[in-house]
């Protein structure tokens, strides 16, 4: 059945009235050879500005939701400015905060302050991704049952600690499928950057597209995300099987 | 004599306007074995809970060796350090080992140091007869194993005052006995203890005095073979009853 409807699909496409010129823009081997070693100079930073950002995203959004998750009357400012930040950056576009922060801080003039757009676009992303994750966590620091810090707190524990030798652990390996999900995500949303002219994959993909009339290098730069995100997913998959096999035994 | 280790002097405590502990007043001496038996509802829990702070008294005093605790100022850690408490549910941490569970506190809380830790604890669960099951998470054990570890855990500390919550009432009747066996081991090793339990036939054995509480309030006290065979109110001779078969 999966193959019948392939079959269909493949030649309703190919019989199409524009398919020849599609073939010919889109499914150019020539020009995917040609535009291959730009596009692979290009995702080296998409795959640098993910390996930057994913740890400190990681740490903000812990960060956040442990202030979040905070009940001393001290912290109130604080926590506050935790609810100010996640409502905000996850409200407005991942795209608005890169052109923003790219077009804006170079603009304010600021002495000190980096000008790199690679720098600039990368907190852009660490500061939207950084909200989405602080959810997730905290969404998995509520899951912990009260029973948990109940016997936490017997056990003469303090808040902070309870926080990160009881509830913290608990919450990330609860919260690994949807985290996880949100790095694949961030992965691929490292092309965003390409909209103020960071030359990273998607950026060298169009600019060939730009200069030559083929398109063909959009296919190359999309199978370079897909073949570090599926694996990914794989691997994501099989880190939840394994955590859950340790503790089920 | 010296005076009470642990001692309550007119608790209350409400959840909105339902009326929880209404004025209990008891004093653990050392060595007690106090039951607490009662129906559901009846504030056995409550009470345990309030006397290791882990819930906010309404009005009265609370007091560990005369000094009073139940006052906002008192460090409620610095109780319960003195005091380890199980609950009905286990509560063990699963993604710790029962090893990591058992001294998590003694190394956190106590600063003792890690191998001090692990050879006590392994010291203990070989006792009650887990000793085999040390580096296995709490899933892997069966019900009566995870409550006997969460008594190890509880122990670990080195307690004076142990409050056991209903510790069998989860469990698989043929568990309890496992269970049981080492309370009645730490009874007779002279823990002082405070338990709430549904076994009347466990209280008797154990207890040095049993406590019936009726909405709120310890009805009646006395030592078991009398409270329990002669009890002097139509309450509790109404519940006693009701949970003896006979």
């Amino acid at each position: 059945m999966t193959v019948f409807v392939l079959v269909v699909l493949v030649w309703v496409v190919t019989s199409s009235a524009g398919w020849p010129r599609f073939h010919e823009t889109f499914l150019s081997w020539p020009d995917a050879k040609k535009a291959f070693p730009d596009i692979a100079r290009g995702f080296w930073t998409n795959v640098k500005m993910f390996l930057i950002a994913e740890p400190i995203i990681l740490v903000i959004g812990i960060l956040v939701a442990i202030t979040r998750s905070t009940v001393s009357p001290w912290l109130t400012p604080l926590r506050g400015a935790a609810v100010l930040y996640t409502d905000l950056l996850r409200g407005v576009p991942t795209l608005l905060v890169v052109v923003l922060l790219a077009l804006g801080v170079p603009a304010l003039r600021l002495t000190g302050l980096t000008t790199s757009l690679f720098w600039l676009t990368l907190v852009a992303l660490v500061l939207s991704y950084g909200a989405y994750v602080a959810e997730v966590v905290r969404s998995g620091i509520e899951s912990i049952h009260p029973s948990q810090i109940a016997s936490a707190q017997a056990l003469a524990l303090s808040r902070p600690q309870t926080m990160r030798h009881v509830v913290l652990p608990q919450a990330l390996r609860r919260v690994a499928p949807p985290l996880l999900n949100d790095f694949v995500s961030l992965q691929k949303d490292t092309a965003l950057v390409s909209a103020v002219g960071v030359s990273e994959a998607l950026f060298a993909a169009q600019d060939y597209g730009n200069f030559n009339f083929n398109y063909t290098p959009l296919l190359v730069a999309g199978a370079f995300f897909v073949a570090i995100t599926i694996p990914l997913a794989r691997f994501t998959d099989w880190l939840g099987r394994r955590a859950l096999r340790r503790q089920r035994g | 004599m010296s005076g009470p280790v642990l001692s309550a002097r007119g608790l209350r405590k409400s959840y909105g306007d339902r009326v929880v502990l209404d004025g209990i007043d008891l004093d653990i001496h050392q060595h007690d074995v106090v039951c607490l038996i009662g129906s559901s509802g009846s504030g056995k829990s409550t009470l345990l809970r309030c006397l290791d702070l882990l819930e906010q008294i309404d009005d009265g005093v609370i007091e560990l060796d005369g000094r009073e605790v139940s006052d906002p100022h008192v460090d409620p850690r610095a109780v319960r350090r003195e005091i380890g408490m199980v609950f009905q549910a286990y509560n063990l941490f699963p993604h710790l080992s029962v090893l990591d569970n058992c001294t998590l506190a003694p190394v956190r809380v106590h600063g003792t140091d890690r191998d001090e830790a692990e050879s006590r604890s392994r010291e203990l669960l070989t006792r009650f007869g887990l000793g085999d099951k040390a580096s296995a998470h709490p899933d892997q054990l069966s019900g009566g194993q995870q409550q006997r570890a969460a008594l190890v855990r509880a122990l670990c500390t080195g307690p004076r005052v142990l409050l056991l919550d209903e510790i069998t009432a989860a469990l698989d009747p043929e568990l309890v006995g496992e269970v049981l066996e080492m309370v009645r081991a730490e009874a007779r090793a002279g823990m002082t203890m405070v338990l709430a339990t549904h076994e009347m036939a466990f209280a008797r054995e154990v207890a040095t005095r049993v406590c019936f509480l009726d909405r709120g309030r310890i009805l009646e006290q006395g030592p078991p073979e009398q409270l329990l065979t002669n009890p002097g109110e139509e309450r509790t001779r109404q519940f006693l009853r009701r949970v003896l078969p006979s």
